[in-house]
């Protein structure tokens, strides 16, 4: 990938995140995550790992972020358009954060192994979605099946909560 | 940079891109015309001859209608809503193979390892436009239209995600042109059996697939809002659903994204299913045998395979395009609560069965 | 009063859906087929194909004035279709006839004859009332135009659908 596209879609998810928290619409909020995701999507692609890339999209901005939208559009939040905005408590916020950006840049700096310029990537012929199966399915498969208990569970306990709520 | 690449790509996109919209143009008429003659009419046959230009008439009527814009709606958003009805529908289009070779180029955008989950991922972004319009619209009867509408899809997703699982058991692939070229080896997804015709495994093989086949068609027609599934737009309860509030270009956009997204998941089906681009042509050269043609062959021949498989794949896709009229046209629309029951308790069942059928079948018994 | 609609028993092909779904799409291709095959009747093609050939004499189209053999207007603007007409579509201006006129003793003519052909109601009132024969309803439908004066019909137009009438009772003629 070209570093002009790198550097765009990176502006990109950087900007939508930004937008995320800036915008006061919820609905902007959530379309700005969607493009963000989508711009995240495309860093996945530059680096040949078009299975991530895609089920980035398939799965949050495609059905987590309609999920949301959803639910937004339905409680129909007003309020937050309608706040004004704390002087204070955002000048409080936005100092936090820096502190934290300058924190993160400084440990960065110090650590030895970020100073120098990482080796090329080897280039990526092989079936990335045969790789993740594999190692999915082989490597780690103990953790995967406790995962899919786990979510299995939860699915469970999301059904038995909703009919409670129903009677 | 890979001139020769980046040439041939935008002339293939160009080109699929005229023909794609030169068939959703003529899938509205032939929409008109076949449910007038199912009808017992004669439809649209004024506009030049047997009506043929009539698509150009509605696309000038389109263009020369007032743009009108509510004052009560969300601008942006408003304008915004039409183009992520029609952009998702046609980026899909990218991966699908829609011809075997042309001049030694192979007939596909882009072919990508994970074909198939980039055509999800990409159609899953298209019901941003209806929840989009519908919300706003600022208006009641479109903001239920959008909220049918996300809800449908998301659930139809499933059905449709794991309906094409049984596909990748057996070919062991997610890369499009790879999974044609299976089809093309060992018979079409649809009819497995075909060249292998004593292996019991194979026969037993196109049960669960015809199965797959009907579940995804199905889940297909509630992805595009298709008539027994056209919750989101229902004229007789809310009034024209999440397009209400458009009009002129903008409702164009939303009712010709309709049809490429017919189109596009027509070309997903025959692709998947229906062996893409391949059609068998019997030989009688050295004996009776099924002949491959292909854009391999020298010279001439190989130019006219090549449009002949092009010419073979559209076939295909305006059959299917035929059967999602006839269907629109024969079918009354399912009420919400049926819609989504069939969706979850009835095709994702089905379908999650379906896929340890088929990983019992390719384990055990077709090897 | 609740009335509870009694559901019929579905058996188990009904619930599957599946054959009724056959049998409909059956309907519809059965029809597809027919109108290919040309076996269907279908609607007559209106501009190229017309009704007019069986059209009942008593059909009642356009309002009209006629022309005599003797080619008179037979209007005399007495004016009693402008009486009667329910939608007060006529608007008869009258003129007085020169001395000079061979229909002199008639003393009256219409100077304008207007039928506002948005108004009319083709209820054939006009006809009737008429004591000259002057006014008949003809077998015009197809009145259209593309601005509202263009449907007010004056008296050359009028007469124009009219034409000349014939075997009318002639009761201005010199003799009497």
């Amino acid at each position: 990938m070209p570093p002009f596209l790198f550097w765009f879609f990176a502006l990109m998810t950087l900007g939508f995140g930004a937008g995320v928290i800036i915008n006061r619409s919820p609905i902007g909020s959530a379309l700005s995550l969607v493009l963000s995701f989508i711009g995240l999507s495309t860093l996945f692609l530059s680096l040949n790992a078009y299975f991530i890339s895609v089920i980035q999209v398939l799965v949050y901005a495609g059905a987590v972020m309609v999920l949301f939208l959803f639910i937004i559009m339905l409680l129909d939040l007003r309020a937050e358009e309608r706040r004004k905005i704390n002087v204070v408590a955002f000048a409080g916020g936005a100092a936090v954060a820096l502190a934290l950006f300058v924190q993160v840049y400084r440990i960065i700096g110090a650590l030895g192994a970020a100073r120098q310029a990482f080796p090329p990537l080897r280039s990526g012929n092989t079936d990335d979605v045969r790789r993740v199966g594999l190692l999915l399915f082989a490597n780690y498969n103990l953790p995967f099946q406790i995962v899919g208990v786990l979510v299995l569970v939860a699915t469970i306990g999301v059904i038995v909560l909703s009919k409670r709520e129903l009677r | 940079m890979d001139y020769f690449l980046i040439g041939t790509s935008l002339a293939k996109i160009a080109g699929l891109l005229a023909v794609v919209l030169g068939i959703m143009n003529y899938s509205v008429y032939a929409e008109r015309r076949i449910s007038a003659l199912i009808q017992d009419r004669l439809g649209p046959n004024r506009v030049g001859p047997a009506g043929l230009l009539q698509p150009i008439a509605d696309a000038f009527k389109f263009l020369l209608k007032e743009d009108f814009t509510p004052g009560h709606v969300n601008k942006f958003y408003y304008w915004l809503a039409p183009c992520l009805a029609m952009i998702p529908a046609i980026a899909t289009l990218a991966v699908v193979p829609f011809g075997s070779t042309l001049f030694g180029v192979p007939m596909v955008i882009a072919d990508i390892n994970v074909g198939v989950l980039y055509v999800f991922a990409i159609a899953s972004l298209g019901v941003y436009g209806i929840v989009l319009a519908g919300w706003s619209s600022n208006s009641k009867y479109p903001f239920l239209g959008g909220i049918r509408s996300s809800s449908q899809m998301i659930s139809y997703e499933l059905s449709l995600g794991l309906a094409v699982i049984p596909i990748f058991l057996v070919a062991g692939q997610l890369r499009l042109t790879s999974i044609v070229r299976f089809q093309i080896e060992h018979g079409w997804m649809i009819a497995p059996f075909i060249g292998d015709w004593t292996n019991i495994g194979k026969w037993l093989l196109a049960v669960p697939m015809l199965v797959s086949f009907l579940v995804f068609t199905i889940a297909i027609f509630a992805e595009t809002n298709r008539l027994p599934f056209d919750l989101p737009e229902a004229e007789t309860e809310l009034v024209g659903g999440y397009h209400t509030e458009y009009g002129s270009m903008k409702f164009g956009l939303f009712f010709l994204g309709e049809y490429i997204a017919m189109i596009t998941g027509s070309a997903i089906i025959v692709t998947l299913f229906l062996g893409g681009w391949h059609l068998p042509l019997p030989s009688w050269h050295g004996g009776f045998h099924w002949a491959v043609v292909n854009g391999s062959a020298p010279g001439w021949r190989g130019i006219i395979g090549g449009i002949f498989n092009i010419a073979c794949f559209f076939a295909k896709v305006a059959a299917l395009l035929f059967i999602f009229i006839w269907v629109r046209w024969s079918l009354p629309r399912f009420r919400y609560d049926q819609l989504m029951r069939l969706g979850w308790v009835f095709f994702f069942e089905i379908a999650l069965v379906n896929i340890f059928v088929v990983a019992v079948i390719v384990a055990y018994i077709s090897k | 009063m609740a009335v509870t609609v009694r559901r019929p028993k579905l058996n188990w092909s009904e619930r599957l859906y599946l054959p009724a779904i056959a049998g409909g799409m059956a309907i519809t291709m059965r029809h597809f087929k027919n109108m290919l095959l040309g076996r269907t009747k279908v609607t007559m093609q209106y501009p190229e194909e017309r009704w007019d050939a069986h059209m009942p004499e008593y059909y009642r189209g356009a309002p009209a004035l006629v022309k005599d053999a003797s080619g008179r207007e037979r209007c005399v603007a007495c004016q009693l279709c402008e009486f009667i007409c329910p939608p007060r579509a006529i608007r008869i201006t009258a003129g007085e006839l020169p001395s000079t006129d061979r229909f002199a003793k008639v003393e009256k003519y219409p100077y304008e004859f207007d039928i506002d052909m948005l108004r009319c109601i083709y209820c054939g009132m006009c006809e009737e009332v008429c004591p000259e024969q002057a006014i008949f309803l003809r077998k015009d439908y197809a009145i259209t135009g593309f601005t509202r004066k263009e449907m007010v019909h004056d008296k050359e137009k009028l007469l124009e659908i009219g034409g000349v009438m014939h075997g009318l009772v002639l009761k201005w003629n010199e003799k009497k």
